[in-house]
């Protein structure tokens, strides 16, 4: 439920898609609070509307209903420029697919959110270094991502996430292209990185397992509605 | 996004399709160059046209004559022809008056006279003109055989091949031979003792005795022999088949038809001259000259209305030149569009990843405009480079056919450098305009579906 000291408050908030005459409801009048410094998992099956809803929450889509406050502004009703500033400047995003940019090299793409920040040159060398360092990775920021294991592409997205030092990160199935291990390694890291830096979470996953091992709440979604949301020990 | 950092984008994203940005590229400097090699050649034209006509004399150059005799190139008698009370005479000091006007470079007048021609047994009678030392650089006696006159006092003639055919069967054999001119000088008499007091009481005390007519002989040499007929209508070498330095000429005192009227002002000793050829600096000169020589109360005539007309023609060349370069660069800026067109489909999944970190619609679209931009200006450099180098090519060809025609090589291509920077200026707005409406697609693209393209 929202409450009043939320650093992300979903209110009533539904997605609906067209597809000629038929209406599809991604996210059905979804309400959702996420304090500070959580760690959410997103939970359901496929389908159920989880990516959507973090699609919405991340800046990335606009709900058709509803209202998404972050930090006192409703994303619904932000200006195109705006949002694009909230992504770069409030968000963090990891993708299942990595999502790193094959023709750059590993530093270059964990660069990027820092260009279009318009960040100074020398302070950009030194926090890319800092993020590579930090996901393990300092050896390898020559390397172009076909250079990468999976497991290694998806610590650089993480870095290439963290260097712009977001309020919020937000990570889509980030496990979901890896094999076990590397997918605990990565899970292992956004939890160190939680407990280090302070950082709000908020994972979307179908693997129920690794969501209550990990966060501190599970959301469960089931056909775009909420269908129960409760805190992890 | 900083300007640099978009550019090192825009760089970096036309280097990885490199082949097929480079013939877009390609296709972008074959149209610049179609441009360039088009208008370089109304250009070159032009200025050959320019430069042969400012060079004939015709166009900086102001013929001046008294009022009282002036009546125009071909024209009937006018209400402005006729004489005026106030008209001055042409004389030295008119022509000393005339050379003092600013961007005046010379005053000569036209001698002309008639001349008995002897050479090895045969005489002819010819028209011979005097010409300044400045018809040198006319452009009139280029191909000539011989050469021109070794200096302007030099005693020594140039002769039309029609009138050099008369004198001997082969033309050339005539240069460094000498001829005998015939002709008839004019001497001022002093007066006779017998004849003051009447001619004191008909003309005025003061006046000198008159004029008489002497025939003489000069021998010249000939140092050429002309071609072409350098004839180029008023102030030209229309009628004479005989060419003697202006200088020397002069120095002959030939009896001119004017002289009756130096006669009649009271001077026979002093030569009065009907007309005076004023040459300026430039044709843009002209108008200013000749206004300060009306000031003066003197007839004028120029043909600068001829070079106004001569520049209307040639700017309507220049357009059709302009418009049917334009059609290659038309074709290139479609390719530019479907370059970018393409480069969004592939790219689109690269277009929400930046989207995602925080990218705005105007990053992308600078980005893509930058991408046009580049391949425009790149385009523009190779374009005009090709441009100059078609350009040379049917120079080099032209002035190949010409020296097999036994004619001088000419230059028909210039590519100034206003023409080289427009074309850039032109192939990189034509690119920006082609990425328009890519540009405008890729902003606009939805994060979340371009995120979900394979």
């Amino acid at each position: 439920m929202p409450t009043a000291t939320a650093f992300l408050q979903a209110e009533s908030v539904s997605r609906e898609y067209r597809l000629g005459e038929t209406v599809i409801r991604a996210v059905d009048s979804v309400s959702l609070s996420v304090e500070k410094g959580e760690f959410v998992a997103l939970l359901g099956s496929s389908g159920s509307g989880k990516s959507t809803l973090l699609s919405m929450m991340a800046g990335l889509d606009r709900p058709t209903s509803g209202a998404i406050r972050v930090q006192e502004r409703n994303l619904a009703e932000l200006a195109a420029d705006d949002l694009a500033r909230y992504r770069r400047e409030t968000v963090g995003m990891v993708f299942q697919s990595f999502n790193l940019l094959p023709r750059m090299t590993l530093e270059e793409n964990v660069e990027l959110p820092l260009r279009l920040a318009e960040v100074d040159r020398q302070e950009r060398a030194t926090r890319v270094g800092e993020a590579l360092e930090r996901v393990g990775l300092g050896a390898r920021r020559r390397h172009r991502p076909s250079e990468l294991s999976g497991g290694e592409q998806q610590r650089g997205a993480l870095a290439r996430a963290l260097v712009n030092r977001p309020a919020i990160l937000f990570a889509d199935e980030p496990t979901g292209n890896l094999d076990s291990v590397n997918g605990e390694q990565i899970l292992l890291l956004l939890r160190e990185i939680q407990d280090s830096l302070g950082m709000t979470i908020i994972l979307v996953t179908h693997e129920r397992p690794l969501a209550e091992r990990f966060a501190n709440r599970i959301a469960l979604l089931s056909d775009g509605r909420l269908v129960t949301d409760g805190a992890q020990h | 996004m900083k300007t640099r950092d978009l550019s090192e984008l825009a760089v970096r994203n036309l280097r990885e399709a490199v082949l097929r940005n480079s013939l877009t590229t390609l296709g972008v400097a074959v149209g610049v160059a179609s441009l360039v090699a088009m208008l370089s050649l109304g250009v070159g034209l032009q200025t050959l046209a320019s430069q042969r006509l400012t060079r004939s004399g015709l166009f900086d150059a102001v013929f001046v004559t008294s009022q009282r005799s002036f009546r125009g190139p071909g024209r009937p008698p006018s209400a402005e022809s006729t004489p005026k009370k106030d008209s001055r005479t042409l004389d030295e000091d008119v022509r000393l008056q005339l050379s003092k006007l600013s961007n005046v470079t010379e005053v000569y007048p036209q001698i002309r006279f008639v001349t008995d021609v002897h050479y090895a047994g045969k005489s002819e009678s010819t028209g011979v003109l005097g010409l300044p030392d400045s018809s040198r650089s006319s452009g009139a006696f280029e191909g000539m055989t011989g050469a021109y006159f070794s200096s302007p006092t030099a005693e020594e003639a140039i002769l039309q091949i029609e009138f050099a055919k008369l004198l001997a069967d082969q033309p050339a054999s005539l240069v460094g031979k000498e001829l005998i001119l015939r002709y008839a000088e004019r001497v001022a008499l002093p007066k006779n003792a017998d004849d003051e007091d009447i001619l004191d009481s008909m003309m005025g005390k003061g006046t000198p005795g008159g004029i008489s007519i002497v025939p003489r002989e000069k021998t010249i040499r000939v140092v050429g022999v002309i071609e072409s007929d350098p004839s180029a209508g008023i102030g030209g070498f229309g009628g004479a088949r005989v060419y003697l330095p202006l200088k020397t000429a002069e120095q002959l005192h030939v009896a001119q038809p004017d002289d009756l009227q130096s006669f009649l002002s009271g001077n026979p000793a002093k030569p009065s001259y009907m007309a005076l050829t004023v040459r300026v600096h430039s044709p843009k000169d002209v108008p200013q000259v000749e206004a300060a020589i009306k000031q003066l109360g003197f007839a004028t005539f120029s043909l600068l209305d001829a070079t106004k007309g001569l520049r209307l023609v040639f700017t309507v060349f220049d357009l059709f030149l302009g418009l049917f370069g334009s059609l290659a660069l038309t074709v290139a800026s479609l390719g530019i569009i479907n370059t970018l067109v393409m480069a969004i489909l592939e790219r689109r999944r690269e277009i929400g990843i930046l989207k995602a970190l925080g990218a705005t619609d105007r990053d992308v679209r600078s980005l893509f405009f930058a991408e046009a931009g580049a391949m425009g200006l790149f385009g523009g450099f190779f374009g005009v480079a090709l441009g100059w180098l078609i350009g040379q090519a049917l120079t080099w060809g032209t002035t190949i056919y010409l020296h097999r025609q036994n004619l001088p090589g000419v230059k028909i291509s210039f590519v100034p450098w206003w023409l080289a920077l427009s074309a850039i200026g032109f192939a990189i707005i034509v690119s920006l305009l082609a990425g328009l409406y890519p540009a405008g697609r890729a902003a606009r693209l939805n994060p979340v579906e371009a995120l979900r393209y394979e």
